[in-house]
Formats: C-alpha cells, structure tokens, sequence
C-alpha cells in the first residue's frame, strides 16, 4: 500500500492491521515517532494525519486516509518549527522521550486554536504522559509558541 | 595516545579523596591510579591526559561516564570539563566512555556509612574515606543515588585543569615562551602576541611531554558555566525527534526479539507450544530463555504478535500469589528475630511514651513500578571472541560480568555502548532485559539481536518499590512534641536487588530506614526501628529509594503528633529541627508559600520536610477540596544542594521530582494476583497528567557544606505534603497510598 510520509511518497508490503507506528518505525526507519504504551494511553507516538493529532500505535496503516506528518517532518534541527523552538528555548526536555508526542500534540493545538487558555491547554495535552513530568515546562512552552505565533 | 609518554600518563588518575572535606580547590595530588583507558583509544598523533578528556587531531571526546536517563548529567560532566579547559559546547563530543575501573564513583561512600549526612564528625567523615577507599578498590562504576554531580564536581574540573594546563605546557615549548604568559579561550592556546594555538594541533606535542600536576582549579568568581543557566546539549535533539535512544538502534543485520517470560516472576517454564507463532508473517525462529521463550521476527510488531501467539504452561510464583498476603508478611515482621538494627535512639522513648497524649498510629505504601517510557530493550551480538552490548544501563561492569557468565567469555570481551535512556527511575540499573537479549544472542552468534519489551512485558517484568508498613507511637506534652517511636518494616530491597546481580551485601539493610532516621530533628525521645521482613515480589530500587515510602511514613507521623499537640505544622518543625542548612530549607518554604497566611474555606496547607541523598527538602503543598475531590494548586519546593551547577536544569529536576512523587501518591500502586501484577500499562498505572499538575515554585539553597545531587530528594517530601495538606483542608489524615483509594481527585 502507499503512504506519504512527511512529503514523501513509499510503498509499503505489510498487514493490513500493522499500526502505524510500526510501520514508519521499523519499516520507513522514522525514528522520532516513539513506542510508549501501545494502547493510546502516554501519547508518544502521536503524529499527523491530515494535520490531525493522532495515536498512531491504535491506528492501523490500512486506515491512515491522508498525508502522514512526524516529528522528523514537522521542523529539523536546522530548521524548526516554532513549537519546537519554544520547546527549546523553555528548555522542556528531560529524558526526552516523551517529547516527540508532546511537540506533536501541542503543534496540532495551536494550529486549531492559536492562543488556547490553560483549560484548553490542559484537555488537549493530558493524553500524553511525561513519566520525567517536565508539565511545567509543557505548558510554558505552549504559552511561548502561541505568544511566538501571534508576535510574528 | 602517541606510544611516547605513555607510561607517564597510564599512571594518572585524580585522587578526589584528597578532595573531600568542602575543599574547594588547591593543589592536585595523585593517588595510586588506575590506568587510563583512554590510551587505547586515541590516535597515534593524539593526546589523552586522563579518562576523562582526549584531544585527537580531528576532534576532542570528553568522557562523562554517568549515564544519562534525563537527569542532564551528559550535558553537566561536560560543563564541568569544559569550565576548566576553555572549550565551548560544539567544539566537542561528549562520549559515556567504555566500562573501566577508572571510573569508579568517590561519592557511593557518602550514602554507604551509617552516619547522618549533617553529621560532619571525624569519625564520620574518616568513614566515608574508608569506604570510598573500597568502592574504589571494586572500581564501582554506577550511576545512581544521585552522586553523578557530588562524584564528579572536583574530579571532571580537575581534569579539565590538568588538560588545560598540559596543553598550555606543550604550547609554551612550541612558542619557546615562559608558560606564565600564556593563557586559554574557547579551546585554543592563546600567546602574548594574540597569536592563537587550536588543542588540536597542540595535541602531538603534549602527548609527548608529562602531564602537567600541579594544578589550581579556578577561584568560583571565575566561572563562565557553572552555576549560570546552560542550554543542554540534549536539548535540539529531544526537542526534534533526533535523540537516538537505545530503542531506536539498528545495527545492520539485526534481527527483532521479543520475550514471554513467567509473569509470575521467577516461576517456571513448565512447557510452551509455538505452532501459532510459528506460522506468523515475519517469525523465523523461537527460542527458550531462563523462565520464558523468546520470538525472533522481522520488525519488533511481529516480534510482540508472535510472543502473544505463544501458548505456555508457567509454574508458579515463589512469593505469595496474592496482595493481602504479601500484606501479611510484612504485618508480621515487627519482632525482635526481624529487628534489622535500631538506627536512633534519643533520649528514653519508653518513658516518653508513658507520659503527656497518646498517639499510636499505622501507615503503609504499596509496590510501586518504575515504568520508564521508553520500554527497556538491549541490541546484543555474540561471536566467538567477544560480546557487544547496546543499551542504556546504568552499572556497566556488573554489566560485562554478568553477559559474560552467559556466554563463556571474559568479562574484558564484553564491549558496551552506552546510550541515552528514555528515564529509568532505577529500572535500568536491572539486568533481566539484558540477560535475555544475551540468552537469545547466544544462540544465534554471529546475528545481532534487538530485544524490545511490549509495554505489558516492561511492567510483568518490573522489579516494583518495596512495599512497606509503619507503625508509630509518641507523646505530646504542652503542646510540643516529646516522643516518636517509629518502627518500620518492609522486605530488603538492597538484599533483592544486590542478589540479582550477584553481589553480597552483608549488614543492615539502610534503606529499610532511609528517611526516617536522618532527619535532623531533636525530638527530645525518638527512637527509629527497621524491620527486616522476608523476601516477597523481586523489589529494586526505586527513584529515592527507602526515602520514597520511609519519608512518608516518618513525616506524617510528625505531623500528626504535631496537629495532636495543638501546634502549628511548621512553627514546631522548626522549634525541632536542629541543623542551620535544614533549618533554612524551612525557613525559606515557608516564606514562599506565605505560611500562616489566612486560607480560603475548602483550602489547605501541608508541609513535608524529608532529608535524603544528603540533600535537606522541605515542601508545602496547597489544595482545595471541591465538590468533585482535591485539586493541588500549588507546591513550593526549598532544597539545599550545597552548590547549583545549572539553574534551569536544577529548576527542572525538582519540579519533576514533586510531579513523580505527587503522581505515584494519588493513583499508582501494583498488586499481586494469582502470583501476577495486576496492573499491566499506564492506563492501570497513570502517574500525573498535565491537568492534575500544579505550578511547582523552586528555591535552591546553598548553605551545606557538600555538593549534592537532586534526581531523587525532590521525591520524598511529596507524598507527605500532599496528605497532610489533605488533612489540613479536610480533617482527614489518611495513611496509607495511593490515595485515590481513599479520596477523590479533580
């Protein structure tokens, strides 16, 4: 079956009920998209589809309907996204392996609602675990990239 | 490093015992060295001037030999390098360096004597040398009980000195200038002229001439790193999805593993049938481990698939199937044949008791997992000549001892590469993940083997907290507090752990009191008891240890002595605390959070105060009851640390240590049945989330004499706070976790 993933068109011969992390995982080798749980539960996986946050270990690849986007697509290194950058600057990170998930959930936010409150902050990030608990940090790296987003 | 002067420099280790005692800085000595593994790995024209730093031609590889599970101890040992030797971040690597005795950890000492962490005696401190005199002759290289920072702040700057100094040396030869007129910047040899000489290129000579020992390490004032806010190295990469984690390994050829292993922890393989899993897509091979069977796959899904096809027969659990019993071992260790050693006894407690109120009390704390996010994995290759071994672990020479009794070779012939780790909170310094992956390996030599756990597997195979009970009596007489007698009793999490891994540990078991025995309190009567109650579930360690449920136990006791006296939670700690930097952690909560400040209806206010890892941590946590449970508002934290590296990452730690703490109280515990955990992923077992977590006010303090580290003192006082703030806007004291059994939460 075909999949594009960030920009990127592949075909890809596997189950129909492989999840989606697996696939670009193990089979494209996209490894900023993290294995936590497996059943939708920390959120480390989350990527894009049609710019929609989701769980990609509960999504089965045969169901992915639209342009996948990761971590590894959303900015780089050398060019970042502007969440990213707040995650930076608030320097977020601990272990970090969360973090993909949450870059991903909060960008999927701020697209949807460009200056959220804290209530809004608070639905949309909860699904997604910091064993770490680097929340402080989330939720001023949020605050920053929305405070980014309206400055520009 | 060039065969010149090799012999020179293998004799070269910093002997930070002549360090300890708060001396800042002064001249180097050296001790009886270890030999510098180092000289191994630098190129012929390079130069290595300890273990710790290697200038090569091409580039310069600092070597912070903790591993890195989030703490930013990567990021840390080489800022200690680096403020020393003038190099700025990007003009050097930072490798976790090869398993070697050189590294072995001087601050294990400090946490391995029976003595107070305030107590600065003679006898105390000469204690601490003898022991660090024998964690250095077992050569123990770990990273653990929050020592990376107190282990390496004199040894790394010092060997960034000893490098700077060298280079300086080498470039004063080349120039044909006196030394004194040479200074250092941003990783060049900077002459009078203005003229400027890379390391890089210094690096032939100074490996030709003696490192350079007689060494002054910087005046504080001078510090460009320490002490000022750093961007860690970490940061871009975990920020972009580009942090490689030992999960993430592919090393060519490899193929995927994944394990069914008794869930009933050391139970027996009674039989297995693999037809199913067998005949799945992607399986090529099954195989039999120590309790378990192993599937071998194309990618890890089909790895986990094939390990759920598996039917298999498992015997039964060594330890009480069910919870309740567990319970009631431990309910029936409080005697004198269980007694593991009294750690206190102040004044008479058994005349105290006789006198002034009663207060008998009893608390308890369930199993806890560590459930690090990322699950453990470990890449292992097996040939004749030797092993290699890719994971992020934690103890690496225990490590190499234990993959080489499997395979048959040589605890040298076991290469390590150490990675990033996705958290451990004491899980990765187990070695059942590991065993296994070499199990497999070793019937497949020649083919790399990545052994991923499915989350399920990671919890089934955990190696909980231990779970403990407390039982308190004192007295309280004109409103102050007068006796605690506190008896603990919990199964030796040191004798479990150590025994895993093969190593004795003879004596009392001081985490069976950890955080209830040192707290520097003058209690005029306090005597504090550990029982030893017998082995239950496999238990580790778990992030601060004994101080985890002892620090519980011990402060609420006191706060409910406290309440009983009719005395104010903090004015009486205060009158009782009997040592300056403790104090002042008090002193400073309390000013933060406004103590005594009138609280809305439905508000209360709770302060914990717990000392472990030397580091003395008061907490006050606020909540309001609302008509839908308890909602945390917000915590103040005030920790002494002795002295803070970096700001923000400190800032970052501590307040992720109360969200551990706070979590792991309100909603997580693991449970037996049928010889099993019952909780099997994070829906089970869900820790804090983002809404539940309040704004964390920090406060480091620098007023005690050591520098400490702050991975697991912020964890302890959590708890407590959070319930005695529950009883102060509720009235009800509530003594056993996770609370949510007993209270509702927002």
């Amino acid at each position: 079956m075909e999949l594009i993933v960030d920009g990127q068109r592949h075909e890809v011969d596997v189950e129909d009920d492989m999840p989606l992390l697996w696939v670009l995982r193990d089979e494209l080798n996209i490894k900023g998209v993290k294995y936590g749980c497996g059943i939708a539960a920390c959120g480390a996986c989350t990527v894009h589809i049609a710019g929609q946050a989701v769980r990609s270990c509960q999504t089965y690849v045969s169901d992915v309907d639209g342009p996948v986007t990761t971590i590894n697509g959303r900015g780089r290194p050398e060019a970042l996204h502007a969440v990213q950058e707040a995650w930076i600057e608030t320097q977020v990170a601990q272990c970090g392996y969360c973090q993909s998930g949450q870059v991903m959930q909060a960008a999927a936010l701020l697209s949807d609602i460009p200056n959220p409150s804290d209530a809004e902050i608070d639905e949309a990030m909860s699904g997604n675990l910091c064993r770490c608990g680097t929340y402080p940090r989330i939720r001023a790296a949020v605050k920053l990239a929305a405070a980014k987003a309206q400055g520009a | 490093m060039g065969k010149v002067g090799k012999i020179a420099r293998r004799s070269f280790l910093i002997g930070s015992a002549a360090l300890v005692g708060g001396v800042a800085f002064g001249a180097y000595k050296v001790k009886t060295p270890y030999d510098n593994p180092l000289e191994d790995a630098v190129s012929a024209q390079g130069a290595t001037f300890n273990p710790w730093v290697m200038i090569d031609t091409d580039k310069i590889t600092l070597v912070g030999p903790h591993g890195d599970k989030g703490q930013g101890v990567a990021h840390a040992q080489a800022a200690l390098i680096a403020e020393e030797l003038d190099l700025e971040f990007g003009q050097f690597e930072i490798s976790f360096g090869a398993p070697d005795k050189a590294y072995w950890n001087r601050a294990l000492a400090d946490e391995g004597v029976p003595f107070m962490s305030s107590d600065a005696s003679f006898i105390a401190e000469s204690m601490r040398d003898v022991m660090g005199g024998m964690v250095k002759l077992m050569g123990m290289q770990i990273t653990g009980g929050s020592t990376t920072i107190p282990d390496s702040f004199d040894k790394l700057r010092m060997a960034g000195a000893v490098a700077r100094e060298t280079l300086k040396a080498a470039a004063a030869q080349r120039a044909g200038l006196d030394v004194a007129r040479l200074s250092t910047k941003g990783g060049h040899v900077v002459l009078p002229s203005g003229e400027k000489l890379s390391y890089q290129e210094l690096a032939p000579i100074a490996a030709t001439i003696d490192p350079v020992t007689d060494v002054t390490l910087r005046d504080p004032k001078a510090w460009r790193l320490i002490g000022k806010p750093m961007q860690r190295m970490d940061v871009v990469a975990k920020s972009t999805g580009t942090q490689t984690y030992g999960i993430d390994l592919e090393i060519d050829g490899a193929v995927h593993a994944a394990v069914k292993v008794n869930p009933r922890q050391g139970g027996a393989l009674k039989g297995f049938d693999a037809t199913d899993a067998l005949a799945m897509r992607g399986v090529s091979k099954v195989v039999e481990i120590a309790g378990g069977v192993a599937v071998i796959a194309d990618n890890t899904w089909r790895a986990f698939q094939g390990a759920e096809a598996l039917s298999v027969d498992w015997g039964d659990a060594p330890y009480p199937a069910e919870q309740a019993d567990h319970w009631k071992v431990i309910e029936g260790s409080f005697n004198e044949e269980q007694l593991d050693k009294t750690w206190r006894d102040d004044g008479d407690v058994v005349a105290g008791l006789t006198e002034g109120s009663l207060v008998s009390t009893e608390y308890r704390v369930p199993y806890v997992a560590h459930a690090p996010l990322e699950p453990l994995n470990a890449t292992v290759l097996v040939e004749e000549n030797g092993v290699t071994v890719w994971t992020g672990h934690q103890i690496p020479r225990q490590l190499q001892v234990l993959v080489a009794a499997i395979t048959g070779h040589v605890p040298e012939q076991v290469a390590f590469h150490n990675q990033y780790m996705g958290g451990s909170f004491g899980h990765r310094l187990e070695f059942e993940h590991i065993k296994q992956a070499t199990e497999i390996a070793n019937q497949m030599r020649g083919t790399p083997v990545k052994l991923t756990y499915s989350r399920e597997e990671d919890f089934a195979h955990d190696f909980p907290r231990q779970p403990g009970i407390a039982r308190a009596s004192g007295t309280v007489r004109d409103g102050k507090v007068e006796t605690l007698d506190l008896q603990i009793a919990m199964p030796s999490v040191v004798a479990s752990q150590m025994g895993r891994a093969d190593i004795a540990v003879p004596g009392p078991d001081s985490q069976i009191a950890a955080g209830a025995w040192n707290n520097p309190y003058a209690i005029p009567n306090y005597r504090m008891r550990a029982y030893r109650a017998p082995e239950l579930a496999p238990v580790s360690s778990w992030r601060s240890v004994g101080a985890s449920a002892n620090g519980f136990f011990f402060d609420c006791a006191l706060d409910e002595l406290i309440h009983a006296a009719g005395a104010d939670p903090m004015a009486e700690r205060l009158r009782l605390i009997d040592h300056d930097p403790s104090r002042k952690a008090l002193e400073t909560v309390a000013e933060m959070s406004n103590w005594g400040a009138p609280l809305e209806a439905g508000q209360g206010k709770g302060v914990a105060f717990v000392e472990s890892f030397g580091v003395p941590t008061a907490e006050v946590v606020q909540v309001r009851a609302t008509p839908d449970g308890i909602r945390i508002e917000k915590v103040w934290v005030a920790a002494d640390v002795g002295k803070v590296v970096d700001p923000v990452n400190l800032e970052n730690m501590l307040q992720g240590g109360v969200v551990f703490g706070l979590g792991h109280a309100i909603n997580c515990e693991i449970t037996y049945s049928d010889g099993m955990a019952e909780q099997s992923n994070f829906d089970s077992f869900e820790g804090l989330r983002l809404y539940q977590c309040p704004e964390i006010e920090v406060r480091a303090l620098e007023n005690g004499a050591k520098i400490r580290g702050a991975g697991e003192p912020p964890v302890p006082p959590a708890a407590p706070a959070l319930a005695n703030a529950i009883y102060s806007a509720t009235g009800q004291r509530i003594r056993s976790l996770p609370l949510y059994s007993h209270i509702d939460f927002v």
